[in-house]
């Protein structure tokens, strides 16, 4: 088979994995060795789903001997198969970087024969690639669920992130749809990796030279609007990830009709739930970065996000007793809770404070945008001059804005500028 | 301000406009415009040339560091890269505000002279990380050769990125906007002024790795997501026509096969 219909057909079946970024680590070049890669992460180029391209990112073989209904490799799907060879792949991938189309690999496999076989592949291809190719770029494998500890810590070694997919968010939908995975055999990869990561950086601050264990971390990925989870019940499995098995990402994958199995969504009538992904992102976001917790966010009598507006703006027109907050005096994490400020403008105003008290038209100049913050900021205990809105009012005002916005599909993978954390 | 008006004359490099900014303070003049040979410029205001004098140049460095704090001379430097209308202006401004204010202008970002030249700058950093992306190679006989058509003179804050991750390629990345290239040879680099560049003839091997990319971007994406608008704003047209998967290669001339060529691999 040509190179070109391999890569084609494996291309193909890695697309569904919403996961391509390469952040997290910041590694310089080194003579005698090919690349480097940024703690920011970087997009080589964007897809016509408007999805970030930064990692040649392909299955070593779409073989598998599983049969998970959610998938378009599953052993029972008719599709052509293909396998690469290590040595075809480890061309590919060099050939592309010094091109400067990818910033690294992320190799994934389909379960060939079993998971150790597979693993063993993988490794063999990353060891051709690191060792004898020099590749110092990106590497992010799948940890394969089942494969022997031993193997998956190899792979860690050679790899900068690893990731294992918790495919779906309950045990009951994965025991229905993917009955060749059990919820343990994905958690328990998942503890070891915390477990390698945390024993690896905890050798690095004794010697130098210690072996980095996927040293940008881990991080795994869902689908969504397959089964009928509530967005709840999502985002609490989310919030006990990034808890208890410390990970960078979870990313959410809006699921594509690709089976006609009777356990699924018919793809006749299905359309994929992106608004809904877009919004599980959001508050995604809101648990990373902005210091919320799931609790605040959804309870019992709210299971879901709302769809019109975003899930902070959500949470503010709850809380309205929390605001109007003082520009010049509210404290960061206050700061942060306000609809249409982020990381970057709180941050921005508390420097600009040390210089002197802020004004509407100052925070303008500072880039920060008022469309939503105007709602639920003042200057020195006054509003925004001209701006009369009775609280009642305000969802309605701010869902029109983001209507037009809506009426597209929606977009959403922030990969660019993810943040290192 | 109560200083006179005048317009500077010099050549259009950074120590050139450090000069600049110390002859305005040893002869109490505020410039109202600068005219440099790229970009000469007629002006009412009396004239006064400046002879680029690296001591003086050097001084007002320091000071800027001194003065004001090591953060603005970086934002200084960087801006002096900007393609920001009126940036020697702006700049000096800047400059002019952080002698009187001291360390408190590197803060003050809500001053509209300040907050200018931050975003001036952010527009400048943004486009390098765009570019960090968005340059394509093509190998040419071993050696890598790269055009881009930036806004921002963005070659200097490439450099350090592009030199870490090939150390040991042979490379050249040409700026067609400002018309001067990136070298890099055996571990050494170099900045010089170039006044025309065209990429050669593509060899198989080449076209190859092109074909492989540009099926590879088609395959990856996933047609019930289409999103035109989403990909324009991650990814401004302006970028497309220096980027591999956007272009075609002309026809491979009769006689030989069409593509894909089998890439040679030692088994």
């Amino acid at each position: 088979m040509e190179l070109m219909d391999k890569l084609t057909i494996l291309a193909d079946a890695a697309k569904y994995d919403a996961a391509c970024t390469s952040s997290g680590l910041s590694r310089g070049g080194r003579p005698g060795k090919l690349g480097s890669t940024m703690a920011s992460g970087c997009c080589h180029s964007f897809s016509a789903d408007g999805r970030c391209i930064s990692l040649l990112k392909v299955l070593l073989t779409n073989v598998c001997a599983y049969d998970c209904q959610y998938c378009v490799n599953r052993r029972s799907n008719d599709v052509p198969r293909a396998s690469f060879t290590p040595r075809e792949l480890c061309e590919l991938t060099i050939g592309f970087y010094r091109r400067n189309y990818i910033e690294g690999l992320f190799l994934s496999s389909a379960v060939l024969r079993d998971a150790d076989y597979t693993t063993e592949r993988m490794i063999e291809t990353l060891t051709l690639l690191r060792r004898e190719y020099g590749f110092g770029g990106y590497i992010h494998a799948k940890a394969i669920p089942g494969a022997d500890p031993l193997l998956t810590h190899r792979l860690g070694l050679l790899s900068d992130r690893l990731s294992v997919n918790i495919e779906l968010p309950s045990e009951q939908s994965l025991a229905l749809l993917a009955p060749d995975k059990a919820k343990t055999a994905i958690l328990s990869p998942m503890a070891q990796i915390r477990d390698s990561i945390a024993h690896s950086r905890q050798e690095l601050t004794q010697y130098r030279g210690a072996p980095r264990f996927a040293p940008a971390g881990q991080s795994t990925q869902m689908i969504i609007g397959a089964t009928p989870e509530s967005d709840r019940h999502i985002l609490s499995l989310t919030q006990g990830l990034y808890d208890r098995y410390q990970l960078k990402r979870v990313f959410y994958s809006a699921y594509m009709p690709v089976s006609n199995s009777r356990l699924l969504p018919a793809p006749q009538s299905f359309r994929p739930p992106l608004l809904r992904e877009h919004r599980l992102y959001q508050a995604d976001w809101l648990l990373r970065f902005y210091h919320f917790r799931v609790e605040e966010l959804l309870d019992e009598s709210h299971p879901d996000l709302d769809p019109r507006v975003d899930p902070k703006c959500t949470w503010a027109l709850r809380h309205m007793d929390f605001f109007p907050v003082e520009v010049r005096t509210a404290d960061y994490e206050a700061l942060l809770r306000v609809p249409g400020v982020g990381v970057k403008s709180a941050r921005r105003i508390l420097t600009a404070r040390r210089a002197g008290p802020l004004s509407f038209e100052g925070l303008k100049r500072l880039g920060v945008v008022l469309k939503r913050a105007q709602y639920f900021l003042t200057c020195g205990g006054k509003m925004l001059d001209g701006l009369r809105v009775r609280p009642d009012r305000i969802l309605g005002h701010l869902a029109a804005q983001e209507r037009p916005m809506l009426l597209q599909t929606m977009p959403e993978q922030l990969s660019l500028f993810d943040p290192v954390t | 301000m109560s200083w006179t008006q005048v317009s500077y004359t010099y050549d259009g490099s950074f120590s050139g406009f450090l000069t600049c900014v110390y002859e305005s303070y040893r002869h109490k003049e505020a410039p109202a415009a600068f005219s440099t040979p790229e970009d000469p410029r007629i002006s009412l205001y009396p004239e006064r040339p400046v002879k680029s004098d690296p001591a003086k140049a050097r001084q007002v460095y320091l000071s800027l560091a001194r003065k004001i704090s090591p953060s603005a001379r970086e934002l200084v430097t960087l801006g002096f890269l900007t393609c920001a209308e009126e940036r020697e202006l702006l700049l000096w401004n800047y400059i002019w505000y952080g002698y009187a204010r001291g360390r408190a202008a590197g803060y003050d970002l809500s001053d509209p002279r300040v907050a200018a030249l931050e975003k001036a700058v952010r527009h400048l950093r943004n486009e390098v990380h765009l570019f960090k992306g968005f340059l394509r190679f093509s190998d040419l006989d071993g050696v890598l050769a790269g055009e881009i058509e930036p806004k921002n003179r963005v070659l200097p804050l490439l450099r350090p990125h592009f030199c870490a991750r090939y150390p040991d390629e042979d490379f050249l990345i040409y700026d067609r906007t400002h018309r001067e290239a990136l070298f890099h040879q055996k571990g050494s680099w170099a900045i010089l002024p170039l006044e025309q560049f065209t990429l050669g003839e593509a060899k198989e091997e080449e076209r190859g790795y092109r074909a492989l990319w540009r099926r590879f971007y088609t395959t990856i994406s996933i047609e019930g997501r289409e999103n035109p608008r989403c990909r324009m704003s991650h990814m401004p047209k302006r970028y497309w026509n220096i980027m591999t998967e956007f272009q075609e290669d002309a026809p491979v001339p009769a006689g030989r096969p069409v593509s894909p060529p089998p890439l040679s691999l030692p088994t």
